[in-house]
Order: C-alpha cells, then sequence, then structure tokens
C-alpha cells in the first residue's frame, strides 16, 4: 500500500478524533472535570440525524437538514447534561464528578437502546462516496471534506477565543474561576457555553464518522470517545492545539498500524502504547504545561 | 463620615464548622479609605470576600449604596460598581496586558467610556502601556499589581475593595502602592483596604478597623488608632 495513502487517510482519522478531543480538552480547561459522556453526545448527534433522514425526502436538503438537527439536539443535550448532571455538583470531589459522567454516558447509551434497539443502522444517504486519483494516489472525498471542516472549524475556534469578548471570559475562567466571577464573568453560563460548543463539534464529529460509513449504532461514540481523549491527554489536556496535534497523531499512527498486516489487530494497543509513552517522557502532555504552584 | 456608601452589619461566616466571622459590623463612607488591620487568620480576607460576594455569611448583611448584595453572586456585584483587587494579584498569566486590563471592563457595554479609562489607565501606569501586548506572566511583580489595580479601575467602580496590595513587593514599590492608593481617593473612589503592613495602611486611611479572631476589637480615626499604645504594640512594632 502506498504510504502516502496511508498517511493522509490518517489525517482524516485524526482530523475527526481532534474535533472530539476539543469537546474533552475545553471542558478540561474551564470546568476542571472530564466529561465522560462526551462521547455518547456523538452518538445523540448521530440518531438525531437517523431520524431527520427519515423525515426530509429530498435527499440533499435531507442532509443539511440533518446535519442542523445534529448539531441543535447536540447543544441542548449536552448543555442540558450539564446543567442537571454536572452543575449541582460544583464544588464537589472530582471522584464525584468523574463517576457521575460514566452515569450518564450509561444512561445515553441505554436510552438510545431502548428508543432506538440495539441493531446498527446505516445511514446511506450521508456517506460520501468516491475518491480523486492524484497520480497513483487516491484520496477518499470524504477524507477531503473531513480535512477541509476541521481546518475551518479550528480557525474559527481559535479566532472566536483570541478576538471576542466570551472567548477572553473563557480563558479567564480557565486559568482562574474566582478572578473571573470578581471581573463580571458569570462562570456558570460560561461553562454552558463552552459544554454547547464542544457539543456542536460532537455533532460534525457524528455526520463525519457517518458520511465515512461507520454504522450507527447505541455505542457509535464510545470507542471515538476514548481515543479522542487519550488523543486530548497526548497533547496535553486543556490545551486546544494540544488536543488538535493528539488528534492527528493518534489517527495518523492508526493508519500506518492498521497498513502494517503483523501490527493491525493490536492497532488499539500501539495507540493506548503510545499514550504511555508519552506520559512517561511529559507527563503533562505534548503541549501541556506543567502545572503551576499556587501560593 | 461623609454618606454611607457600605454598611456591614453583624456578619457570622463559617467555613465548615469553624467560624471565621463572628458578627462584624462596619461601614465605609463615600470618598473614604478604610483600612481593616489585624493578624494573619484574623478574618480581614474572609471579610473582603463576603463583602465581594465570593462567600456568603450564615448571618448578617452587605448593604451597598442602600441596597442590600449579601446574597448577589459575585460577578453581578461587579456591575453595581464594586471592583475587588485580590490577595496575589490573581491577573490572567496567559494573556495580554491589554487582554486583563479588557478583562477589568467585562461587565461594561460603553465602549466609549472604555476606552478612555483604557487611556487614564495606561496614563497613570506608563509600564503597562508599554507592555500592553506582553503576556501577564512575564511582568515583575510590582508591575503584575499595577495591572491589578489597572484592571480594578477599568470596572469603573466607587468602592474599590484591596486585600494585601503591598505583599511581596519591595519598600520602594510599596511607597508606590501606596501613592496609587491615595491617588483613587483624589480621583473621587472609596477605598476598603486589608493590610499586614499595619503602618502604611493607618497612613493612608481616614478610618480603621482592627480585627481579632473574626471580632472587630477596636476601631476609629486612623491617626488615633496610630497613636494608641495597644495597636502600637500589637500591629506596629512599636
Amino acid at each position: 500500500m502506498n504510504f502516502l495513502s496511508v498517511l493522509i487517510s490518517g489525517l482524516g482519522a485524526g482530523a475527526t478524533y481532534a474535533i472530539i478531543a476539543i469537546g474533552y480538552t475545553m471542558v478540561y480547561g474551564i470546568a476542571k472535570m472530564l466529561n465522560f459522556a462526551h462521547g455518547d453526545i456523538i452518538m445523540v448527534g448521530g440518531y438525531a440525524m437517523f431520524v431527520t433522514l427519515a423525515l426530509v425526502g429530498h435527499p440533499v436538503a435531507a442532509v443539511a437538514a440533518a446535519i442542523l438537527a445534529a448539531v441543535l439536539v447536540c447543544v441542548l443535550m449536552g448543555v442540558s447534561v450539564e446543567r442537571f448532571a454536572y452543575k449541582p455538583l460544583r464544588g464537589a470531589s472530582p471522584l464525584a464528578v468523574l463517576i457521575t459522567a460514566i452515569g450518564v454516558s450509561y444512561l445515553l447509551q441505554s436510552l438510545a437502546q431502548i428508543i432506538f434497539g440495539s441493531a446498527s443502522k446505516m445511514l446511506s444517504g450521508l456517506q460520501i462516496a468516491g475518491h480523486v486519483m492524484l497520480g497513483t494516489l487516491r484520496i477518499n472525498y470524504v477524507t477531503l471534506v473531513t480535512l477541509a471542516v476541521t481546518v475551518v472549524l479550528m480557525v474559527a475556534l481559535t479566532l472566536f477565543i483570541k478576538y471576542s469578548k466570551t472567548g477572553r471570559a473563557m480563558v479567564a475562567v480557565s486559568e482562574d474561576r474566582d478572578a473571573a466571577l470578581l471581573m463580571g464573568i458569570n462562570t456558570n453560563a460560561i461553562i454552558a457555553i463552552t459544554f454547547a460548543i464542544g457539543s456542536a463539534l460532537a455533532a460534525i464529529a457524528a455526520y463525519l464518522m457517518l458520511a465515512k460509513g461507520a454504522s450507527l449504532a447505541n455505542t457509535l461514540g464510545a470507542m471515538p470517545g476514548i481515543k479522542a481523549f487519550t488523543a486530548a491527554v497526548i497533547g496535553g489536556i486543556g490545551s486546544l492545539p494540544g488536543a488538535v496535534l493528539g488528534g492527528i497523531l493518534l489517527g495518523v499512527v492508526e493508519s500506518l498500524s492498521y497498513s502494517i498486516p503483523a501490527l493491525a489487530p493490536f492497532t488499539d494497543a500501539v495507540e493506548f502504547g503510545i499514550l504511555i509513552v508519552i506520559l512517561l517522557v511529559k507527563p503533562a502532555g505534548l503541549l501541556g504545561k506543567a502545572r503551576r504552584e499556587k501560593v | 463620615m461623609a454618606e454611607t456608601l457600605l454598611k456591614v452589619e453583624d456578619l457570622h461566616v463559617y467555613y465548615g464548622i469553624i467560624q471565621a466571622l463572628k458578627g462584624i459590623s462596619f461601614e465605609v463612607g463615600r470618598g473614604e479609605i478604610v483600612s481593616l488591620i489585624g493578624a494573619n487568620g484574623a478574618g480581614k480576607t474572609t471579610t473582603l470576600h463576603t463583602v465581594t460576594g465570593l462567600i456568603h455569611p450564615k448571618q448578617g448583611s452587605v448593604v451597598y449604596k442602600g441596597e442590600e448584595i449579601t446574597r448577589i453572586p459575585a460577578h453581578r456585584i461587579v456591575s453595581m460598581g464594586m471592583a475587588h483587587v485580590p490577595e496575589g494579584r490573581r491577573i490572567f498569566q496567559g494573556l495580554s496586558v491589554y487582554d486583563n486590563l479588557l478583562l477589568g471592563a467585562y461587565s461594561r457595554s460603553d465602549k466609549d467610556g472604555i476606552k478612555r479609562d483604557m487611556e487614564t489607565v495606561f496614563e497613570q501606569f506608563p509600564r503597562l502601556a508599554e507592555r500592553r501586548s506582553q503576556l501577564a506572566g512575564t511582568l515583575s511583580g510590582g508591575e503584575q499589581q499595577m495591572l491589578a489595580m489597572g484592571r480594578a479601575l477599568l470596572a469603573s467602580p466607587e468602592l474599590i475593595v484591596m486585600d494585601e496590595p503591598s505583599m511581596g513587593l519591595s519598600p520602594l514599590l510599596v511607597g508606590e502602592v501606596f501613592e496609587i492608593i491615595r491617588s483613587f481617593r483624589e480621583a473621587g473612589k472609596t477605598v476598603l483596604l486589608v493590610e499586614q503592613n499595619a503602618k502604611k495602611a493607618l497612613s493612608v486611611s481616614d478610618r480603621a478597623y482592627v480585627l481579632e479572631n473574626g471580632a472587630i476589637t477596636m476601631s476609629g480615626n486612623a491617626a488615633d488608632l496610630a497613636a494608641d499604645d495597644r495597636v502600637r504594640k500589637a500591629y506596629l512594632g512599636a
């Protein structure tokens, strides 16, 4: 197999991980919690698209409507989960919050199974088929779409955080929540906005996964969620560029490992092995800041 | 005393089962500089946190400009015209000096007013103007204190609450900080000050309260307190 095409498909997979990892890393940075239900928001987005596709007749309109519906439903779900499950635990021990997040994850998966059944579904209406040949190099259209969407989202998010008033407030809350309060920042609102952004990105990730041909089941977001969390930690949790770097790195490693027959069955082990190695060498992750001691 | 700006009555504050404040009452008049002095752990910072809404008392009330603010969350008190310069400065290290100042004005929407106040702050603190695009974490301790004070000014407050502004600074800078506090009054602001450096605090203040173990034990004109034997012994090292 062509090394370059392996690399490019790895970039595509990595870009999707990066989009999910941003949700983990932003929530960690601003709300100081690990939202283990983040992956399941992807699954919620998947079913939102499934329902919309069934309702809208026109094929092109259906895809647009499905993406829009997924974003809306995911944002609503993410913000509700924060409001009703995590907000009451503000100031509680991190362990209580962590266990609650795992509970929310199972709750969402079980609800999806009760409502939609356990048989997995193919959403062929969302799939992007076809490829372009550059000489001998074959690039799938879905990879190009994924990379383009990721770049646009990253640029937009970076500009938003750097130049908008809300973005500045997000940085302030992530650095020092009490000091942010003293600036007049409604920290609870900023945390809710963070969940909204992360959930919208999860909806986009759901679309990209289904466009690539993933089948929809209540566990759609489970493994990608864990991989993206790994990516966020590799890059340095709390760091936005770190989440992107970690996601891309993980995607490329995954793709390379799949392409080597001897390694292919152990791809997951290779990916998590890399996490262990990186944490041994750089405990704060590749772009993570070593924790400042507070006096 | 001038018209009352802040009136604190019978504050009782607990951390778990430990009582930090045991019925504290005091007042700050418009245009005054009022100090709370006392040893470590006497409850000075707790008092300030209760005034600005970071913590809420079990009993008692905080009235600001005639309005009860005891249970109002901290972020809404800022827009009522109260700014808090916290202990240890607590500037946002990963943001530029300019962004830190903009965050000080977060609760305001009057663009022209913010611009004007920004210019005033840059005039008063030329060092901040020189370093406006530098990351705040790269400033020296003294510059960070200036930034914390400039940031508070951008909230356009009537009352500035300051917690240990001279802590960890060289004697030269300590003098400068107290000059700035005086300048706040000249600009028509009111200041509630907490300081370990009781001598300096009393020298700039109109009135002061002495806190011991969560209760006020003495109060009066700053000059009278500075001349009082008990205060001199306990806090002025005389």
